[in-house]
């Protein structure tokens, strides 16, 4: 799925980004608007919002059938800590893999940007385009992408996790909690952007 | 690891309430059962009677720390507790806990259920953890399905993979809530000789005499042996003592419990 998303991201977005500037010859914004466009915004919370939607909802449904099963007590008579032994795992699991989805989804997104233009005959060599990406890129590009998709992770976690445990439930209940999670999990994703666009100006 | 504090003070009640009241644990403001007075002397083999609703499983998770009493002072082995958080940890692992619908982790198959105590607890590998549980798993009949996941397991199945995991990490205190309710024969006939033998130091636990609480809606299967008796009748805690007077007893609800005819329960009322 990441990978369908990450080629459909760069056959339309940079594909056609790169299809227009090269029309208008402007060559020289071709890796801003990528870097701007791909790796500061669209990557991270694109790959956000899809593992949301394929691992975040998947958290919430395993770990509300496990509450609703009283399955979580059974772990507390065991001495087992749930915080410890179902929370914490998931969110670091969940803090890494959508950083590491983030970059391969980044890397996806330009190999196919690139294809697409290729197909189009513009007149743009491999090395021209991937020579103005990295001029484009800074330290602080890295950092914050680093910094951004592992705080998407570490709060798509949190709010998962939370809305599967935190409150005793009915099997029945799980599909309104999915739902409410998933939303909760897009409202905090992109108030998280909107911090980090601020981040982006002040810097 | 965490190291379990063994009984370092044998005289120590195991179980003591004073004046518990005890909430529902759906919902902490109902209060199930008022001024239970309750003590469990090390080795006892206890059986608790009630209808069904009427508290038992709530009597049960108070009882196992899960839910803090409402009132009154709970001690176990002479510690006032409240609830077993992480701090009582080691007083948590002296108590085993079945659960009546068993609770068994759905996403892991029998073995992995009984040997999860192991693996958290003492940190083992999950091949030397199923070596431990090895032996746990053949006593209780669950070799021929320790590779099946819960969910397509029978429900008497279930309830003795989790009687195997509350033994795991071989506590000093058993609690099971209502543990023949829906088994068939044979599997109550298993479970109630298999309880007596921990009741009796079962080899397995080194000669350790297990101490026993088991809710139950019917008295009738636990009739005989050394068991104390006790009752939940309109939100108290009643203690009937051993089986001779469980039978004579005159409580139209304990004859209740003992199926007996309707006719018989009802007659004397009238009169």
């Amino acid at each position: 799925m990441f990978m369908f998303v990450a080629l459909v991201l760069g056959f339309l977005a940079i594909g056609q980004t790169v299809t227009v500037a090269a029309r208008f010859g402007a060559f020289d914004y071709i890796g801003t608007i990528m870097v701007t466009v791909i790796v500061r915004e669209l990557g991270p919370l694109l790959a956000a919002m899809l593992a949301l939607a394929r691992v975040g909802n998947a958290n919430v449904i395993e770990l509300g059938t496990a509450r609703a099963l009283n399955e979580v007590e059974a772990l507390e008579a065991s001495g087992i800590d749930p915080v410890h032994y179902l929370v914490v795992p998931r969110v670091i699991g969940m803090t890494l893999g959508v950083f590491s989805l983030t970059v391969y989804l980044i890397l996806v997104a330009l190999g196919s940007g690139y294809l697409f233009v290729f197909l189009q005959n513009v007149p743009l060599t491999p090395g021209e385009y991937f020579s103005e990406l990295a001029s484009s890129l800074s330290w602080l590009d890295f950092a914050l992408l680093a910094l951004k998709s592992c705080t998407f992770g570490f709060f798509i976690g949190i709010v998962t996790c939370y809305h599967g445990l935190a409150q005793p439930l009915r099997l029945d209940e799980l599909s309104r909690l999915a739902i409410r999670a998933t939303s909760q999990g897009i409202i905090a994703c992109v108030f998280i952007d909107a911090i980090y666009f601020l981040l982006y100006l002040s810097l | 690891m965490t190291e379990k504090t063994k009984d370092e003070t044998p005289s120590l009640l195991p179980i003591e309430m004073i004046g518990v009241a005890i909430a529902a644990m759906q919902d902490p403001d109902f209060i199930t059962l008022k001024d239970v007075n309750w003590s469990v002397a090390g080795g006892e083999f206890w059986v608790v009677g009630a209808p069904q609703h009427s508290g038992k499983s709530d009597f049960l998770m108070t009882t196992a720390g899960l839910i803090p009493p409402a009132q009154g002072r709970y001690k176990f082995y002479g510690n006032e507790t409240r609830i077993f958080d992480e701090a009582r940890l080691a007083d948590r692992l002296r108590m085993g806990l079945v659960f009546e619908n068993a609770e068994l982790f759905h996403y892991l198959t029998v073995a992995e259920n009984v040997t999860l105590p192991l693996r958290y607890h003492q940190n083992l590998h999950p091949d030397d953890a199923a070596k431990a549980a090895d032996e746990l798993i053949e006593l209780t009949g669950l070799k021929s399905i320790a590779d099946i996941m819960p969910p397509n397991l029978p429900r008497s199945w279930h309830k003795r993979a989790a009687l195997a995991r509350a033994l795991a990490l071989q506590p000093d205190i058993l609690l099971a809530d209502n543990p023949l309710g829906a088994l068939d024969a044979r599997h109550s006939l298993w479970w109630l000789r298999f309880l007596d033998e921990l009741n009796r130091a079962h080899q397995w636990l080194g000669g350790k005499t297990l101490t026993i609480v088991v809710t139950t809606d019917d008295f009738r299967p636990w009739r005989g042996g050394r068991r104390q008796f006790a009752l939940l009748k309109d939100k108290s805690f009643v203690p009937l003592g051993s089986w001779n007077e469980v039978i004579s007893s005159d409580e139209p609800l304990v004859k209740e419990l003992l199926a007996t005819p309707i006719q018989e329960i009802v007659e004397p009322l009238k009169r």
